[in-house]
């Protein structure tokens, strides 16, 4: 029987779903029976061997894991440690996503559903999505802010030719939180018939542990390869955060290692300073947004903030709250990782390793540039870092190609 | 008892039930807010709801999204909503706010239900926190004698049921249907199956919301609930008005025509 989605147990959250003062459940009376249900069917999928097997075996023949460990040699030197990539991006769907849709939609046919609402930021969840309602026959509806229908518009198309329903929303800043509103105002009318197939490890308990734990096979994955390519633990383990799966994904095997040092990079836009960003934990307060306590972009009255990244997929102005819980106990670390960064990454990668990354692991990608020689430093020694490489960039190469003034003028 | 418990026993010996209209506060300005809930209250409607706008309000349709969104532009702050709050009071009607959770948690609980009590507020109305999460507003209302409305659904079970509405006081929202706010063409049949399973549990008044935006409605409505409550449909008079004057006469019309209803009840 395969582990890697059954958590260690003794681990937070605790049964109402709190890591510390984070977490828990701040939704609509209405929604609380459809939470305890997803609740029940997912502890008893996370006990249940066939379960399990089924899940591996799609994660296996389906998506691609385990995903490989590749030793990035040029950009290695480039960077000053040896840099191992996590090749989630070489998943089918191009991300790490897909684990937890697979995961999900598995839920939802035992829960006997035969619909799923989804939210997506980049699209990349929203393919994932529409990818596994193809897979498992359910009707599946996404809800995309209409300016990321703009940026990721081969998203868009991927999704219909998959039969997904597209909804744009024009709401509020027509981003992936409205997405995140809107989906939730459909599952409240809709729950007796819908899966609400949150992307990330946030929303209300227990969407954050069970995403953390469809996706935790990242880093039990990894550090066993790091293990056979290095006879070692890491030194580092950096990912990027917006919502903050792919991180805890990598993140949660490694937590009790107390040697490995976890890095997290949120989007810092154009700089947290100038207030365009989408850095929650370094530039928000605690708060509760989408369903969940947790560190939230705000103002004083509890209105929530427009997030800015050049990546839509981290342009979300909370965070899940186990990433909270890790911040405050000290066990990762949170940095910002501006636009102009992320893209000087992207190019590096591009260049040294013919890679062309998601620009939301570009922000892991840099956030690994800026930490080696402090870690060199500390060390006294090239540091072995592992960077979850969490997404492909074919849907950013617009955007890039953009950024870079590379696009011929039509 | 508070304010609320009076307008409740007031209405059931005259056999009617209790009109609630809801308003955000600050749409479309917070003088206008205040001169239409004013209207509202001579117009018939004996609780003013007044919302606190919030970005992200999940539980509510696109008219009161629109609304709200109005009124976060205008630089409405949560500060302003108390004063709304304490005039509107002023015309005896009691008022009872609602509110998503973060605003609350952001002014400091306590905080703000020390400055709501001081203003005239009778209590809070949360549509996103359940009595689950609510240990700190549990205390706060205790400490400042406000009343504590949570909501209560179709869904809910009879185990939460009894649960959430022994965490009430003054009334418990019963939401007629599955779904945000937002007027409807058709009552609920849901609604009342959910007032009678509260009456084997609570005597407690039960007021039921979501879809209520018509006379006829209303009147539907109070044959089995204490409060019948109105937001969006209400709402919807003053966001189409080409000017406030004729919003207000809107919101006066359609209050009576409420008002009517709930008078009215169908048995």
């Amino acid at each position: 029987m395969s582990t890697d989605a059954a958590a260690p147990a003794g681990q937070l959250p605790d049964a109402a779903g709190h890591f510390g003062r984070f977490g828990g459940r701040f939704v609509p009376e209405a929604l609380v029976a459809a939470l305890d249900e997803l609740d029940a069917a997912y502890r008893k999928a996370m006990t249940d061997e066939s379960f399990l097997a089924e899940f591996d075996a799609l994660l296996r023949d389906y998506a691609g894991a385990p995903s490989l460990l590749y030793e990035a040699r040029r950009l290695s030197a480039q960077i000053g440690a040896r840099v191992l990539l996590k090749r989630e991006d070489l998943n089918h769907t191009g991300a790490h996503k897909v684990r937890n849709v697979l995961g999900q939609a598995l839920l939802t046919k035992r829960m006997g559903k035969q619909r799923v609402i989804a939210e997506t930021g980049a699209g990349q969840h929203g393919v994932a999505t529409a990818t596994a309602a193809a897979l498992f026959d359910l009707e599946c509806v996404v809800y995309m802010g209409e300016v990321d229908t703009e940026r990721q518009a081969l998203n868009v198309a991927r999704m219909r030719m998959l039969g997904a329903t597209v909804v744009p929303v024009t709401t509020g800043s027509r981003t992936l939180k409205d997405a995140m509103n809107e989906a939730m105002r459909d599952w409240v009318a809709n729950v007796d018939s819908t899966h609400y197939l949150i992307g990330t490890a946030a929303g209300p308990h227990p969407f954050p542990e069970m995403v953390r734990d469809f996706v935790r096979g990242i880093g039990v994955e990894a550090r066993q390869q790091c293990l056979d390519l290095t006879g070692g633990l890491p030194d580092a383990v950096a990912a990027c955060v917006g919502g903050g799966s792919n991180a805890l994904g990598i993140f949660h095997a490694f937590v009790p290692d107390t040697g490995v040092r976890l890095y997290g990079f949120e989007a810092g836009g154009e700089g947290v300073a100038t207030g365009r960003h989408a850095a929650s934990i370094t530039g928000g307060s605690a708060g509760v947004l989408h369903g969940t306590r947790t560190y939230v972009l705000q103002n004083s009255d509890g209105q929530t903030i427009e997030s800015h990244s050049i990546s839509a997929g981290l342009d979300y102005p909370g965070v899940g709250p186990e990433h909270a819980w890790l911040h405050d106990s000290g066990r990762a670390t949170y940095l910002p990782v501006d636009d102009d960064e992320a893209m000087a990454a992207f190019e590096l990668l591009c260049r040294t390793e013919g890679i062309i990354p998601a620009i939301e692991s570009s922000h892991a990608l840099a956030g690994a540039r800026t930490i080696a020689p402090q870690l060199a430093a500390e060390l006294g020694r090239e540091p072995v870092i592992v960077v979850n490489l969490s997404g492909r960039g074919d849907k950013d190469v617009h955007t890039a190609g953009a950024y870079f003034g590379i696009l011929d003028k039509e | 008892m508070s304010r609320i418990g009076v307008a409740f026993d007031k209405a059931r010996a005259d056999g009617r039930a209790v009109l609630v209209g809801c308003m955000p506060a600050g749409f479309p300005t917070v003088e206008g807010s205040i001169a239409a809930m004013t209207a509202m209250v001579e117009a018939g409607v004996d609780v003013i709801e007044v919302e606190i706008p919030y970005s992200d309000p999940v539980m509510d349709g696109p008219v009161i999204q629109k609304a709200s969104d109005i009124a976060l532009a205008g630089g409405v702050r949560t500060a302003d909503t108390l004063r709304i709050i304490e005039a509107v009071a002023a015309t005896g009607a009691p008022v009872v706010t609602m509110t998503y959770w973060n605003p609350i948690e952001q002014y400091g609980v306590d905080a703000f239900a020390r400055d709501l009590a001081a203003a005239g507020g009778t209590g809070l109305i949360t549509p996103d926190l359940i009595p689950d999460e609510a240990g700190e507003w549990l205390a706060a209302s205790e400490a400042h004698g406000l009343d504590r409305t949570f909501l209560v659904s179709p869904s809910s079970t009879d185990a939460r049921l009894t649960m959430t509405v022994g965490h009430c006081r003054g009334f418990v929202y019963a939401t007629a249907i599955m779904g945000v706010t937002g007027a409807r063409s058709q009552t609920s049949e849901a609604a009342p199956v959910l007032v009678s399973r509260l009456r084997e549990v609570s005597d407690l008044p039960v007021g039921v919301g979501l879809g209520v935006g018509t006379g006829a409605q209303a009147a539907t409505v109070a044959g089995y609930a204490d409060a019948v409550i109105v937001g969006s449909a209400l709402v919807r008079c003053v966001l189409d008005a080409p000017d406030q004057a004729a919003g207000l006469t809107a919101l006066r019309a359609l209050s009576a025509e409420l008002a009517e209803g709930v008078r009215n009840p169908a048995r």
